[in-house]
């Protein structure tokens, strides 16, 4: 019998990510996949990134972990959404090709040191007491683990819903996991149900594309890996088509049929991306809606129309997508589908992801409540750094909100819990103007280099243009220019009197490169991506400062604790429903208390009184 | 939780004293002394004894805890107001076992802790409580209610659904949300900023209100401007003599005139002075004079040529109609001539001033308020430049609307994003 220290469970994005971490941190891993070959499978669309999600992917790269890297060895078209906003809110994403990305994945898991990859299935845990000793396969085998990372996805009592016929099953052709579920449901505290949809697969070669808006990628693109600088594979366009009257009568004349609305699927979707069904329903006045024809791969003529997910019979499919423009001849390859699945309540991890009831096991992805390969990938670095410094004995690893996507992330989860899948939003980021995809590295690489998560070379890279950043940032801060000066090379500011430096003045409105240039001529041997970054950092510079002082406030909240044997029963005036989230939630702090939905000032001026109540009744009792 | 008691009423001598007890043992524990309890929220007159001796005849309320103002058990006892009586009573109290004397607040807290009111409604409460005037009583009657809380609500959904337009366009570029949502969030930026701004305006009446309006007296000296303030305070507050520059430093005198507080200030007579003293009290009345609400100007002192020029809406008037008639309005403090019609006048201008009251009334609603009005400035700023950085607006937003929930709530992410899904088709 082989002893790990870490054994991960599950070859998703999540899992595959969290092997990785935990390898690259030195730990014996393992990672257990119902088939090798579905390792890095993209079981949804083929796109990685995006707004939000691009800055998950450039944390987890910050880290040197393996979706971006993966991604740019796919990247069949790149586009960076939001280009003509500022750079805080600007997200890479790319169209990657299914094969190149699965193949990319397992190259890197296999040329990692330390990482066994084992095909099975996992049945069950060891357990001693409250802790966990290892996972117990369907052959029988038994390996023993320091800790488990569970990467589950959508395979825990996975039921797939085409119209009203319905299957038990995670994705198409694999069998579920029916037997750890049940483990799992006396282990982890409140399963629910989640959903979420596909949209029919259709045949390229049967699309009308000269009939068809086209959209190119990038001419200038960004690389999703802070480590690349041009895209390693050919270049694609996609499609843009819209649906009519037609498709919609279509779909309102069978919403019986569909398992979400024939009353088949308990699971609650997402409000951002709803089916087809959902849209027509719930915006009947819109009478078009966008679908982008995206291909998912080079050598593959499968197309991905995004924008039209759906659980309708595969008749039903068939009538509405060839009422589209284009697709009037199109073949379908596989149906779309709805598929439901068991996640369990957020609420009951630390935010280092371990399930608070079982020592030793840590949760990653969907099995969270989250949706998206970032959110899962994300999670997955950071049970993967925690699983290793468990395993060591070491203090959890807490990401904060103020300094990273994956903080806000984990701290929404295990505070919040989900009511849908959870995905990313820049808008979820209070501190978004200073959690840049342009600065992932420097708020989190060191911190990598310092778990030993980074290896050399990043490392390596990281120093060095640290090292350019610092030098470029003191050429252009060594002089101020008066207002003459600024106009001489044709930039107006007010004319104050005040000095300003090159770094000040290169992010004002309509100053040109070329200008800085003249005023400051070392400028003129800055590379191209360290330029941008430094004018994104003064862009932000004023914001930078009145963020660090918005932390500090939290940071004083933060500090205001609620004692971990608090009752709120004993909270009279708080609403039942109230008592039961903070009962769930059990916020450590005020200020985490105040984040949980639906807390009124009200209330935590309740809670924050009654605490310092019983503290005064403490101090009494002692003195 | 103990349970505690308190004097409701005034000390002192009265027809009636009212003690209140509130908690958990408020009925069970007074049983001794009562008796026996009538039906809730009915009174019962009962006699209290303690250790065989009765010690008053008192009419004895109960209310239960999902009906009383603290949210827990109370009982009152509805004492004949002798101090005698009083003491003897709150003495037994002190002996019942669980009870003891409330600290000062306590009750109120109570309620809060209770959830029987929330924070704006308890700083409601206090005024209430405070209220000398009928206008003070009404603008706190109007906080106590929640129509702070109301008006709020409504200039943060605004913000709010700007907020969530700016959102939708930063975070679902690629989705089907409108191109351009500047015009609306520039239209619901303005309207809140413009009602912010009146409260704004308005607050300085209402804190005159909350605080009382300063009406200050000016004149040469012996214009006779304390015999005048005597007149209308009804009592001799300022000291009068017929030295000119007896009044040497500013005095006040509270009284209600219309409904409304009033700070009467007499000043120190207005001329060169050539004691130093006198100098310091004239510069000081100035200084105050400038500040107050209102300043009625006496005519017919020993000098009328003041360094003080009268405002808009400020009174002047012939100070001595008694010796020196002489045409147009005239008064005198000494014989009561035209008083009456100075009151009608100085109430006529200050119920003018007052009508602007807006509906914040402390310091700390204002700051909030001003927050607010800065960065929805800076949005709208944003928002009309021709190169719109959306995320920067936001930013702006966000501080606008965590000012508003320093008043009343704590805006949530998921506020934001409920308010983008359900409006706009978001999932390509």
């Amino acid at each position: 019998m082989k002893h790990y220290d870490v054994v991960v469970v599950g070859g998703g994005h999540a899992g595959v990510e969290a092997a990785d971490a935990a390898a690259r941190m030195g730990a014996v891993t393992a990672l257990i996949s119902l088939k090798r070959d579905g390792i890095g499978v993209m079981s949804c669309n083929p796109a990685i990134g995006g707004l939000g999600k691009g800055h998950l992917v450039r944390e987890v790269d910050a880290f040197d972990g393996i979706m971006a890297r993966a991604g740019d060895m796919a990247g069949i078209q790149y586009r960076l959404l939001n280009r003509r906003k500022g750079p805080a809110v600007q997200g890479p994403r790319i169209q990657a090709d299914r094969a190149l990305y699965r193949q990319a994945v397992q190259t890197l898991l296999s040329r990692r040191q330390g990482l066994d990859i084992i095909e099975g299935e996992a049945v069950s845990f060891g357990l001693d007491g409250n802790r966990i000793t290892g996972v117990e396969l369907a052959d029988g085998s038994f390996l023993q683990a320091k800790s488990v990372i569970l990467t589950s996805g959508t395979f825990l009592n996975g039921v797939i819903h085409v119209g009203p016929e319905r299957s038990a099953g995670g994705r198409v052709g694999d069998p579920a996991s029916e037997r750890l579920a049940s483990m799992l449901r006396e282990i982890a505290p409140g399963r629910g149900r989640l959903k979420t949809g596909t949209p029919p697969r259709l045949d390229g070669r049967t699309i009308a594309w000269d009939r068809l808006e086209v959209q190119q990628g990038d001419e200038e693109p960004m690389m999703l890996s802070f480590l690349n600088e041009r895209p390693l594979v050919r270049q694609i366009a996609c499609g843009i088509t819209h649906t009519n009257e037609r498709t919609h009568e279509i779909v309102r004349d069978n919403l019986s049929l569909s398992a979400m609305y024939g009353g088949h699927i308990e699971g609650v979707g997402p409000r951002y991306c709803p089916s087809i069904e959902d849209k027509i329903v719930r915006f009947s006045e819109k009478d078009s809606h966008q679908v982008f024809l995206e291909p998912e791969g080079l050598n593959d003529h499968t197309v991905y129309p995004n924008g039209i997910s759906t659980s309708l019979p595969a008749h039903v499919q068939e009538a509405y997508v060839r009422s589209i423009n284009g697709l009037e001849e199109v073949k379908i390859l596989q149906a779309g589908y709805a598929i439901e699945y068991d996640y369990f309540d957020p609420c009951g991890l630390s935010r280092g992801l371990q399930v608070n009831s079982l020592r030793g096991l840590f949760f990653a992805g969907q099995i969270n409540g989250t949706t998206g390969y970032e959110e899962a990938a994300a999670q997955g670095v950071l049970a993967g750094m925690n699983a290793v410094r468990y395993a060591r004995e070491k203090d959890e690893i807490v990401l904060q909100r103020s300094d990273s996507y994956i903080g806000v992330m984990v701290d929404d989860l295990v505070t919040r819990g989900v009511t849908e899948p959870y995905r990313m939003f820049t808008s979820r980021a209070e501190y978004r103007l200073t959690l840049r995809v342009d600065n992932a590295d420097q708020r989190l690489t060191s911190l990598g280099v310092e778990l030993g998560l980074v290896g050399e070379s990043r490392a390596l890279a990281f120093a060095e243009k640290m090292a350019r950043l610092d030098s470029g940032k003191a050429a252009m801060s060594a002089q101020g220019f008066s207002p003459r000066d600024l106009e001489a090379v044709g930039i107006s500011v007010s004319k104050d009197g005040v000095r300003r430096t090159a770094l000040e003045v290169m992010a004002f409105p309509e100053v040109t490169r070329a200008q800085i240039e003249t005023l400051v001529p070392a400028v003129s041997e800055i590379s191209g991506a360290d330029f941008l970054q430094l004018h994104s950092q003064s862009l932000y510079a004023a914001y930078e400062d009145r963020q660090r002082a918005q932390v500090e406030i939290m940071r004083r909240e933060e500090g205001q604790i609620i004692p971990a044997e608090f009752d709120y029963d004993t909270v009279s005036g708080l609403s039942n429903e109230l008592k039961l989230k903070l009962q769930r939630a059990r916020p450590e702090s005020l200020a985490q208390a105040a984040r949980i939905e639906g807390m009124t000032p009200a209330a935590i001026a309740l809670i924050h009184i009654r605490i310092k109540m019983l503290s005064r009744a403490r101090q009494e009792v002692s003195a | 939780m103990d349970t505690i008691y308190a004097l409701a009423t005034a000390r002192g001598k009265a027809g009636v004293a009212v003690i209140r007890i509130s908690g958990p043992l408020a009925c069970e524990g007074l049983l001794p002394l009562v008796g026996s309890f009538g039906a809730p929220r009915v009174a019962a007159l009962r006699r209290l004894r303690h250790q065989g001796e009765v010690i008053d005849q008192a009419l004895v309320l109960r209310f239960t805890a999902e009906a009383s103002f603290t949210g827990e058990e109370v009982v009152e006892l509805h004492l004949h107001g002798s101090t005698a009586i009083v003491r003897a009573v709150l003495d037994i109290l002190a002996q019942l076992p669980g009870l003891r004397m409330a600290e000062a607040g306590e009750f109120t807290r109570r309620a809060l802790e209770n959830g029987r009111m929330d924070l704006a409604q308890v700083e409601g409460l206090a005024d209430l409580i405070e209220a000398e005037t009928e206008a003070q009583r009404r603008q706190a009657m109007r906080v106590f209610s929640g129509a702070l809380g109301d008006r709020v609500e409504t200039w943060r959904s605004r913000m709010l659904r700007a907020a969530a337009l700016l959102e939708a366009v930063i975070d679902f570029a690629d989705e089907d949300v409108p191109v351009d949502v500047r015009p609306e969030v520039r239209d619901l930026i303005t309207v809140v900023l413009s009602e912010l701004r009146q409260e704004a305006d308005g607050y300085k009446a209402a804190e005159r209100i909350r605080d009382g309006f300063e009406v200050a007296i000016l004149g040469a000296p012996n214009a006779g401007k304390s015999t005048l303030l005597n007149r209308l305070a009804g009592r001799e507050a300022a000291l009068t003599s017929e030295y000119a520059g007896t009044t040497r430093d500013v005095i006040e005198v509270r009284m209600d005139l219309g409904g409304l507080p009033v700070t009467l200030l007499d000043t120190a007579g207005l001329r060169e002075a050539s004691d130093p003293v006198e100098a310091m009290g004239i510069a000081r009345a100035i200084d105050r004079a400038r500040s107050a609400d209102l300043r009625v100007f006496l005519l017919g002192g020993d000098d009328d040529r003041f360094d003080l020029a009268p405002e808009e809406g400020d009174i002047v008037v012939s100070g001595k109609a008694d010796v020196a008639p002489v045409k147009g309005f005239s008064v005198s403090g000494r014989t009561g001539e035209g008083v009456e019609q100075l009151v009608s006048m100085l109430t006529e201008r200050l119920t003018g001033l007052s009508a602007s009251a807006a509906t914040i009334t402390r310091a700390r609603h204002r700051a909030s308020v001003l927050r607010s009005i800065g960065a929805l400035e800076t949005a709208l700023k944003m928002v009309e430049s021709r190169n719109l950085s959306e995320e920067l607006a936001a930013e702006a937003l966000r501080v606008a609307i965590a000012a508003m929930d320093d008043l009343v709530g704590r805006i949530g992410v998921e506020e934001l994003l409920g308010e983008i899904f359900s409006s706009f088709c978001i999932g390509k």
